[in-house]
């Protein structure tokens, strides 16, 4: 890895490393980011067809945007956007990760540059992007303020950031912890530490603080009748996601 | 050297052609693998061969703009009218349902003869940039891999796409080879189709009367000309079967009656054995099946295509969805979202559960006809469907964009 001052906390990524290979199992072990899958690009799509005028149902709408996947794991989101035109960079601070995103996107033919590597680093060596996706990993950073900062300088001006991330309250706790790692199983135990959690409010301040403008928040809610996510204009008390674009 | 498409589609009939051109038009490439050979686009004389197209199957055909073409020659279905013939039945397998709270909005749906709507989704294939048709040629190995599934045709030719779908009926090869496994069961009945020409107009009025041995529906056609469907049992519909068409047509008059003056055959007779066959799955890894080779009911007035279309139209809308969020559309998780859409609604309407029929299907009472055409129909006992029905609610999901009449 390449030297950098880092906010990658170094026990959550080992935790990451050990769930690796089973990246593309759709019913394995990464199920629940599968399933949440769609309703997280669904989010990002619009937001980015909204922020740069593209036309969904265009042939490769997002035709020349870089974007940043921070925290990529088997490029579960870097390989749509990528299917969707975009030249796209997937960064993973897990080592272990980036051998896997690489051979699977061989396979689906797709050209991704992945790179072991942190949001710092690739600030500090000057690069910059249309769009940073930055989902379900400021929970899991060392030093949040530090990480948005951090977003902000990756971002072109008018450059825009989806950040998701999970609500701090008591409801959360028993969905997030109890639930998805206790009772369902869902995710390993120990997966995420509850206090990490940020609350929306928080977050705004995170990222207006970093010199970023909020522009939307949506909830993502789980429906165990229909067994899908979908965005809530309304619900935000567990996961959410939020656009912001840079001054 | 290997062709490469988004999309190959087995089987060339209806289904098939439907799903190509929702494809095509939302911007996939699509190949369509047809085992017939090359059919002539002009529209040869009336085979006798009509479909009952429930007003959401014409609503697809509007949505993927073939309707235009085909107005003109379809009959609508103002009415559909039951009549008992006979007292002391049991429950008949063939029941045309009719329910007048749902007859407010026009007709209940129309009547077109096969020889009009292939030839139009011919054309339609041809003169698409996106499709290319194989004709006279079958699928006859697929190996799904990562990113992409290989398939190799009778003649030898390689092809590979992001996704195969199985449009190739009943005896599917693709759900086979596939590993998808079948279940069903005979219903010893037989229904004899044909059409029939008769002196007074019907006014687009469907009738069906209840005979002993068996019910007749009677659907109309252009002109002065109906669509029969007359169920039997097996043994009686092979004596009928045997007779020349003369002793047919007097076998047939005193259950036809004399309402539409005299009548005679207006095309050939067909017999359709009545047998059920479901797909255990709709979905595996890069494949995904619809029509006959999801669920084969009989081929009765196309009340399969009714069905079939509706598998067209939710897998469409699943792919093309999954297609504009930059997913993988051969994902074996993305296929699951389809068969979670369908296999619900498409069992539910094959075993006859009548209750749940009526809440999560049916915005006409033809698509019932479906069901209930020589099926016999499987009553659960009413615990049970409470049950099926309380699991339906979360499981069948909104009606397709295309059967609404709106495009992707």
């Amino acid at each position: 890895m390449e030297k950098a001052t880092n906010t990658v906390d170094p026990a959550e990524v080992a935790k990451f490393e050990a769930m690796a290979a089973e990246w593309w199992d759709p019913n394995g072990k990464f199920r629940p980011l599968h399933m949440l899958n769609p309703c997280r690009l669904d989010y990002i799509t619009g937001q980015i067809a909204a922020q740069f005028g593209r036309d969904l149902k265009a042939p490769r709408p997002f035709e020349g945007l870089r974007i940043l996947d921070i925290g990529c794991g088997g490029g579960l989101l870097s390989e749509p956007m990528a299917r969707l035109g975009a030249e796209v960079t997937g960064a993973d601070a897990a080592e272990r990760n980036i051998p896997v995103a690489r051979l699977h996107a061989e396979q689906s033919g797709l050209g991704i540059d992945y790179r072991h590597t942190t949001a710092e680093a690739i600030a500090a060596a000057g690069e910059s992007y249309d769009v940073v996706l930055n989902m379900e990993v400021i929970e899991h950073v060392a030093d949040p303020q530090g990480f948005a900062t951090t977003c902000h300088d990756l971002l072109k001006p008018g450059g825009l950031m989806i950040c998701s991330t999970l609500n701090r309250n008591a409801k959360s706790y028993l969905m997030a912890i109890i639930g998805a790692e206790h009772v369902m199983r869902w995710l390993p135990r120990g997966t995420h530490d509850w206090t990490r959690f940020i609350t929306p409010d928080e977050l705004y301040v995170l990222i207006r603080t970093a010199g970023l403008d909020p522009v939307d928040r949506k909830g993502m809610v789980f429906n165990p009748v229909s067994w899908r996510w979908s965005l809530s204009d309304r619900d935000l008390s567990v996961n959410y996601v939020t656009a912001s674009i840079r001054r | 050297m290997t062709q490469e498409t988004d999309v190959i589609i087995a089987g060339g009939g209806l289904n098939g052609p439907a799903l190509a051109l929702a494809l095509a038009q939302a911007g996939l490439s699509v190949t369509v693998v047809d085992a017939a050979p090359p059919r002539a686009r002009a529209a040869e004389d009336f085979d006798g061969r009509a479909y009952a197209l429930a007003s959401a199957s014409q609503k697809l055909l509007a949505a993927i703009g073939l309707w235009p073409g085909l107005a003109g020659q379809a009959q609508p279905l103002n009415d559909v009218k039951a009549a008992d013939g006979h007292a002391g039945e049991g429950p008949a397998p063939f029941f045309l349902h009719f329910d007048s709270g749902e007859m407010d909005h026009g007709p209940v749906g129309y009547m077109l003869e096969d020889r009009f709507l292939y030839r139009a989704f011919l054309e339609a294939m041809q003169d698409h940039p996106r499709i290319r048709l194989v004709s006279d040629n079958a699928v006859t190995a697929q190996e799904p891999g990562p990113g992409r599934i290989r398939v190799t045709l009778s003649d030898g030719q390689s092809l590979s796409a992001k996704l195969l779908v199985g449009a190739d009926g009943r005896r599917s090869g693709v759900a086979a080879r596939a590993g998808i496994t079948r279940s069903g069961w005979d219903y010893g009945q037989v229904a004899l189709v044909a059409a029939i020409a008769h002196e007074k107009p019907h006014h687009g009025i469907a009738h069906q009367f209840f005979m002993p041995t068996g019910p007749l529906a009677i659907l109309p056609l252009p002109g002065n000309r109906s669509s029969i469907v007359w169920s039997e049992t097996a043994a009686n519909a092979a004596a009928i079967a045997a007779l020349d068409d003369a002793d047919f047509l007097a076998v047939l008059r005193p259950r036809f009656g004399d309402f539409l003056g005299a009548i005679s055959l207006a095309g050939p007779r067909f017999s359709y054995p009545l047998n059920l066959t479901l797909a255990n799955a709709y979905a595996a890894p890069r494949v995904a099946l619809v029509g006959d080779a999801a669920h084969g009911v009989h081929p009765i007035a196309g009340q399969g295509l009714n069905l079939g279309l509706r598998d067209v139209a939710a897998l469409a809308e699943t792919v093309v969805e999954a297609m504009r969020r930059g997913e993988d559309i051969g994902a074996l998780d993305v296929l699951e979202r389809y068969q979670g859409w369908r296999r619900f609604d498409s069992t539910a309407l094959a075993l006859g559960m009548d209750s749940v029929n009526r809440l999560f299907s049916n915005d006409n009472p033809l698509l019932r006809l479906g069901r209930d055409l020589g099926m016999g129909l499987v009553q659960a006992v009413p615990g049970l469907r409470r049950g099926f029905a309380r699991q339906a609610a979360g499981l069948a999901g909104p009606l397709p964009r295309l059967l609404q009449g709106r495009a992707l």
